[in-house]
């Protein structure tokens, strides 16, 4: 799938389609990242026939829903566990990423994969994701900005060139070298 | 030279890039290396809290006495005590920005008023420096 943007998250329950003989079939929630609906039926499709015997065309869709981060006015720190395929065998992987809502840290994760993996979406699936209390926290990222007494300083800042507007200068000579210190 | 402005809650900054540009805001909780949670407060500066990248922002030599993800009534409770809005307008960098604002605001008719005035400072600065010699 291709990600573009912010993942959404989903609820999507289904079952199997109600015949004579099962009326009443099982049905199965499953809560799905994906950047839109249509793709999160589609990936719910995928990960059902591969847990139970259920395919697209034997089942139905009872419900696709948008989860929405009730709390998205706090920092916090997600652990997400993984499954990815490399390019020479599949491996599970824990990562943890501080955001404000579970969906952002989602969208960073599949970023932080691609750059750092070069994995494709395609290739990621998420097993299970939590929020992660201060003292549990494993990595050495987020790890560094939990607390109160977080301060640092911004050592040379690089104007960007690509940003246009506020980049180097509005005209195509200066008399000054531009600074990257600013206190 | 040593740092003196530094990334932490309660810092104010001000808002470089984007439609806030121009605005403060109080830096509320750290991200991460990249970015920081921003509250203005909204009634006193316009800016919501939001996620905002360090690229977007400059830090002021401002501080208020916040504790991390603080509301919105505490930190304007900070504001008042600190008077940091009226610092800010105080400060020679405010008063940049606000010159600034008002060169690029002039009209032509204003452009040429501010001509003939340096022109007319200039001359009674000649005369001065004349008279001197």
């Amino acid at each position: 799938m291709t990600v573009s943007g912010v993942m959404r998250q989903y609820q999507v329950v289904g079952r199997h389609q109600p015949n004579e003989e099962h009326p009443n079939p099982e049905a199965y929630r499953m809560i799905i990242f994906a950047p839109n609906p249509v793709i999160a039926k589609s990936k719910f499709w995928y990960y059902m026939h591969q847990f139970r015997k259920m395919k697209k065309t034997t089942g139905e869709i009872l419900d696709c829903v948008e989860l929405v981060e009730n709390y998205s006015r706090v920092v916090k720190t997600y652990g997400i566990w993984l499954r990815y395929d490399s390019r020479s065998g599949t491996h599970n992987m824990y990562r943890e990423f501080r955001d404000v809502k579970l969906t952002g840290a989602v969208s960073q994760l599949y970023d932080e994969m691609a750059g750092r993996h070069r994995t494709r979406p395609r290739s990621i699936r998420i097993i299970r994701t939590a929020e992660i209390k201060d003292e549990d926290v494993k990595r050495n990222n987020p790890w560094q900005y939990l607390g109160d007494k977080v301060k640092f300083p911004l050592p040379h800042r690089v104007v960007s060139g690509k940003r246009g507007q506020k980049a180097l200068s509005s005209r195509t000579f200066a008399k000054n070298r531009p600074t990257t210190f600013f206190g | 030279m040593p740092f003196t402005r530094y990334m932490e809650v309660g810092r104010i900054v001000l808002i470089n890039f984007g439609p806030l540009t121009g605005k403060l805001a109080t830096v509320v909780d750290i991200v991460d290396q990249n970015k920081c949670l921003i509250d203005g407060p909204r009634e006193i500066t316009g800016v919501d809290r939001q996620v905002i990248s360090y690229t977007r922002i400059e830090l002021t030599d401002y501080i208020v006495k916040i504790k991390k993800n603080a509301r919105a009534e505490e930190i304007k409770e900070a504001w008042t005590e600190a008077d940091i809005l009226a610092s800010w307008e105080a400060s020679a960098w405010a008063k940049k920005l606000e010159s600034k604002k008002r060169r690029r605001a002039l009209s032509d008719f204003d452009r040429f008023k501010v001509m003939v005035a340096k022109k007319q400072k200039s001359a009674i600065i000649a005369k001065k420096m004349a008279e001197l010699e």
